[in-house]
Formats: structure tokens, sequence, C-alpha cells
């Protein structure tokens, strides 16, 4: 696809994030939401990296730790070798311009009093990026770079469909040439026929400017379309991680089975084919998880070891990782 | 009407806005066979939902209207029906469920009481006989515990499980047309696959006609029998599910089949996309409302509207262009 190299842009190194609940008139803590519970991946320059999960499985939380929204409970975040846990605002700042986000809802993600140009211009401004002719120039070019009109500049997001604000908030995040982008479901958002367009801007896009992402979805059929390699996660915990074709043709765990397999296909004699793994009930309460393996209350093949220890997330084939005691 | 158990003609729907009148439905026909599960597959605003809800009479009015049409169900006009005629069929006949099991449930009703209420209207049983019925169509829609689960409130089930409750509600009478809006859009993949499966198996044991309205062609690819395609407040193809996928036929079909990466294959290269976005219905088009968008687009078509016309035997598309060919039909 692009030029892919084999350095490490991002590692993230047993990352947790649990949310305290406080509760009574001291607000004491009682608990926590066990969101993300130690989570380690790589991503390579130039590559995306796809992470797949239902909702609720801390998909988008990982997403927000790594760019250090949210203040990390444990764990590190290098990128090009910095450590963004702990790194000072002023330090973190800087680091900001190369790591930005697309947010899923192109509705709440804009501003609705501020016009196009604004929204645009405002990475621009924040971080003091040339003079005002200047900005108004980058403007119009990144407006250009996502298929904008650049005479709608001065237009508000509502004016605009769906689809098209979504191109507003990339423009957004190339404002301060980035070399990393978390794409928190992008396309969950838009119609089938505009999906597409926006997946074929943001493939666009990272061949021109060698950009790399962390592609964040729950359309299986989408990401298996643009990544490269893709993360499975289930309740805080990645389950499984390979090279796309790898892991839709022979997925090794359970869990991933069972989510292929559930996904309809637009073809009803391939459709009618298919072997269907339905899992029984609903996913666990991230406040209170099961032990041991995360998936074992609905795993189809669950033995006594499952519940005893956490399975380790281990090589089983070459650049093929998966977390299941079960597993050969 | 011998094997048409819903027969729908002409059917138009307006809205009035502060921005003017919006043409949602322009003129729907189609019809629903006994024991047959139909789709009907369309983006936002294509009008899927507006069809059903106006043979229903769920549209609120104002600011919406049917303007137009016939539906016709066991040789009665829906649509000519006073609100107190439609409301025992809707729930009894025909029922409906929606999209969003969160915001359909009333939270503050125990799911017993929600389950009772259309049983004492419609079958006339005591308090007693529906909370036992209530119970048994739990069990049938495959919740454990069900009597146990009867005193519980909204709130304490899942998402998937309040689909379910939704579903027994529906089923509660008996209706011989269950219409299902959306119903799995709101649900994860896995949950997802529980309910399609669910339908698939009430609809063996209990004999109903279904009308599965969504726009995931991989759900209907995997449940209906016949799919009707909307857009732009017309059906623009309508054929078997197996014909549509191996002959799909309109261009803007063929667009959304295209524009679908699919999970069983090893395809990478660049999606098929449909330039532009879906129209704004103001006025009512006078031209193929596709052909904005459509790479096929003849002179023709920026003046009147294509009519559905069959192309083989129970396959019909609104479009003069035989997208094999590139040539008129």
């Amino acid at each position: 696809m692009n030029s892919q190299s084999n350095e490490v842009l991002l590692k993230v190194d047993d990352l947790k994030m649990h949310f305290p609940i406080y509760r009574g008139v001291f607000q004491r803590q009682v608990g926590a939401v066990h969101a993300v519970d130690g989570v380690s991946f790589e991503v390579m320059r130039g590559e995306t990296l796809g992470l797949v999960g239902e909702s609720g499985c801390g998909k988008s939380t990982t997403g927000r730790t790594v760019l250090q929204l949210y203040k990390p409970t444990a764990g590190n975040v290098f990128f090009e070798g910095i450590n963004l846990v702990g790194l000072k605002n002023e330090d973190m700042r800087k680091t900001r311009r190369r790591v930005q986000m697309i947010f899923q809802d192109p509705y709440a993600s804009l501003n609705p009093r501020m016009t196009v140009a604004d929204i645009v211009a405002e990475p621009l401004m924040v971080h003091n990026v040339g003079t005002g002719k200047e900005i108004q120039e980058r403007v119009a070019h990144l407006l250009e770079l996502v298929n904008l009109n650049p005479a709608f500049a001065t237009r508000y997001p509502h004016e605009f469909s769906g689809g098209q604000r979504q191109r507003i908030g990339i423009a957004r995040a190339l404002a301060l040439q980035p070399s990393f982008i978390v794409c928190d479901e992008p396309i969950s958002a838009l119609d089938v026929s505009i999906q597409a367009q926006v997946v074929n801007l943001l493939e666009e896009l990272q061949e021109q400017f060698n950009l790399t992402y962390l592609f964040i979805a729950h359309d299986l059929s989408m990401v298996r379309h643009i990544s490269k390699r893709i993360a499975v996660m289930y309740l805080g915990v990645i389950m499984e991680l390979a090279e796309r074709d790898e892991l839709y043709l022979n997925p090794l765990h359970p869990y991933t089975q069972a989510l292929l397999s559930a996904v309809p296909i637009p073809d009803p004699i391939a459709d009618s084919k298919r072997k269907r793994v339905i899992l029984e009930g609903d996913v666990p309460s991230p406040v209170n998880p099961p032990s041991g393996c995360r998936f074992r209350t609905r795993c189809p093949i669950a033995d006594k070891i499952c519940a005893e220890s956490r399975p380790e997330f281990r090589e089983v084939n070459p650049g093929h990782f998966v977390a299941c005691h079960l597993v050969k | 009407m011998p094997d048409l158990l819903l027969d729908v003609r002409g059917l138009e729907t307006q809205f009035k806005t502060p921005d003017g009148i919006v043409h949602a439905v322009n003129g729907v026909s189609f019809g629903l066979k006994e024991g047959e599960t139909l789709g009907v597959v369309g983006e936002s605003g294509c009008g899927k939902s507006v069809t059903m809800h106006s043979v229903l009479g769920l549209i609120p009015s104002p600011p919406g209207k049917v303007t137009a049409g016939e539906a016709f169900f066991f040789g009665q006009d829906l649509l000519k029906m006073t609100r107190e005629e439609i409301r025992h069929v809707r729930g009894a006949q025909i029922s409906m469920i929606f999209q969003d099991p969160m915001t359909s449930l009333n939270p503050v009703l125990t799911i017993g009481r929600q389950l009772q209420d259309p049983l004492m209207l419609h079958t006339g049983m005591t308090k007693n006989q529906a909370l036992e019925r209530a119970a048994e169509l739990l069990g049938l829609v495959g919740i454990p515990n069900a009597k146990d689960r009867l005193n519980d409130y909204p709130h304490q089930y899942s998402g998937g499980m309040r689909q379910r409750v939704m579903i027994a509600m529906a089923l509660s009478c008996s209706p011989q047309i269950l219409i299902a809006d959306e119903p799995t859009t709101a649900l994860d993949v896995t949950i997802q696959a529980q309910i399609v499966e669910l339908v698939k198996r009430l609809r063996e044991e209990l004999g109903m006609s279904i009308v599965w309205i969504t726009h995931d062609l991989g759900v209907v690819a995997g449940i209906a029998q016949r799919v009707l395609v909307m857009y732009g407040g017309y059906i623009i193809e309508e054929a078997s599910v197996n014909d549509l996928f191996a002959n799909p036929s309109h261009p803007y079909t063929l667009g959304l089949l295209g524009s679908l990466p699919r999970v069983d294959e090893a395809e990478h290269g660049k999606l098929f996309s449909i330039e532009g976005h879906p129209p704004v219905l103001y006025q009512k088009p006078t031209a193929c409302p596709f052909a904005p968008r459509c790479k096929w687009a003849m002179e023709r078509c920026w003046k009147e509207n294509p009519a559905l016309e069959p192309i083989s035997n129970e396959h019909r598309v609104a479009c003069w262009v035989d997208t094999k060919t590139g040539r008129s039909r």
C-alpha cells in the first residue's frame, strides 16, 4: 500500500485505565470501572492498526488514553521513543502537534458557532504556526486536500452533510501535519454510500503524507479493508492480534471466531453456507470483571483453568498473538 | 385477496417543516405475501421507515400527512380507518418493533406490566391470565428465569434483552404481520446475531409474515426472501433476495453493494464509492432522484422519473439503463 518501515512509531506497554466510582456522603471510592486493563501493542510507522470490539470493550478509552486525554492508571506509552506518560504540560503540548484525533460524531465534534475556516485554523492558532495570511492559505489548501470547496470556508457546520462534516474534522486533524492519527469510529455515524468516500479519502491521505493510523471501529468488514494488522478487544483486554488476512482466515481465539461468524455477509448464498457461533448472554460489567480470562463466562470451550489464571498474551505464530489458555 | 396479506398502493406521505414541505414517500406500491419475510433497504431519509409508519397510522400529524394511497389488509383500507379502529389492528394483527430498545420501553413500569397491557386490551384476558402468558412469552424469546424477571424494570435488562422484551410484546397477541424497524441497528454484532436467529426461529414456529426495515444489506441477505430497495421516497428495485444479490440492476443498488467491503473477502483495492449525497426532498422529484449521483445518467434521466418496470419474473427496476451494457434497456 505505501512505504511501511519496521520503525516502531508507537509502543503501548501494559496500559491501564481505571475510572474510580465514588459513593456516599464522604464520596469514598467504592470501586473502579476497569475500562482498559493491561493492553500492550506496537504501531509501525506508515501502517494502520485496527482496534475492534463491541461497545464497552474499552477500544475508545484505549485510543484516548494513548493520546493522554485521560491520565492512565498504569503503564507507558512511547511515541517516537519518548514516554508520554508523566510528560510535563509544555512538552506534551509540543508532542500534540504530531498526534491528532478524528472523532466519531461529526455533529458533536465541530463547534456550531465557528466557521469552517476558524475550525480548521484553530490548531494553527493554538500552536502559533504562521501569520494570518499564511494560515488562510493553509486552510484553503487543507480543504482542497479533503475535497471540499475552499469557497465554503465561511460557512457554519450545520450547512454541511454528515460526510462533509467528517471531512472538516479530517482537515482539522491534518492542520499541524501530524504523523499519527487516532481515528475513533470515524465512519460509524455515516450512511453506507458515504462511508466508502471517507475511507477512500483516509487511504489517499495516508499514502500522500505517510500517516500512521490507529483505526478504532466495530465494523469488522471495514476494519479488514483498511487495516494492516488488527487487534481484537474484549472487556478491556486485547484477546488477539494478527495481520489482517491471518486474523480473518485463521482466527484462534474463541471470541474472535464468534465475532467474525456473527458479521452478516451481503450475499445470501455465501451467508447460508456459513457456520454461526452464537454467543450466549451479554458482556459482563467492567466494574467487576470475571476472574481469570475475561471471556470465560461466554466462552463455548471454557475450562477450569480459565477461571483460575489470566491467560498470557503470547505469540503463537510469527506476528500472531493470542490470549487464551486453550490455544495450542 | 388470494395471497397478498398486505397490499399497499400509491402511498404518498409529506411532512411540513419550517423550510418547506418534505416529500418523504412519493408513491410506493408493494405487497406482502403470507409467511414471507420482506426486507426494506435504504439509507437514512430514503423513506423506508416512514412508509411502514404511514401504513400503521403512526405518522405524527401535524407535521406529517399521508396524502395519497391505499393499504389493504384483509379487504380493509388501513389508511381510511379511524384512530380507534386502527388501534385495534395495531398490536393485535400487525405489530411493530423499533430500533431503540432503550427508549421504546417505559422506564417506570415493570416488564411484566408492560407485557400485560396489550394482552388485556386486545384479547380480553384477566390480569392473572395475562401475567401467566407474559411469563410464557419471555421464555419464548429466550430470557432465563422468565417468571422472576417479570417484576424487573427495563434498566435491569441489557440492550439485547430489552429488544427480546420488545419482540415478546410484539408477538403477544399472535399477529399476522410483524414490522421490524431497524431492530438490530443499536446492538452489537454478537447480540444482533442472537436476535436474527431468534426471529428466524419464531417465524418458523409461529408462521407470521415479517417486514424487516434496515440499512444493512448483510442482515437482509441472511433473513429476507424478497427485498425492496428505496431511494428518495421511491422503491427503485424489487427482487427476490438471491436475484438481487446475484443480479443487482439499479445503479444505486450496484453502488451500495460495491461500497461494502466483505468480511469474508481479502480484497483490499479501493472501495467503489457513490459520489455526492442523498437528496433532501423539498420538491417531489420530476426526474430520476438518483440521476445527480449516477454515472450512467442519460439526458432522459434528468427529465422524467423512470417507473418501476419488470426486467424478469419478480424482478422490477426503476431505471432505463442496462448497467451491464451501459445502454438503454
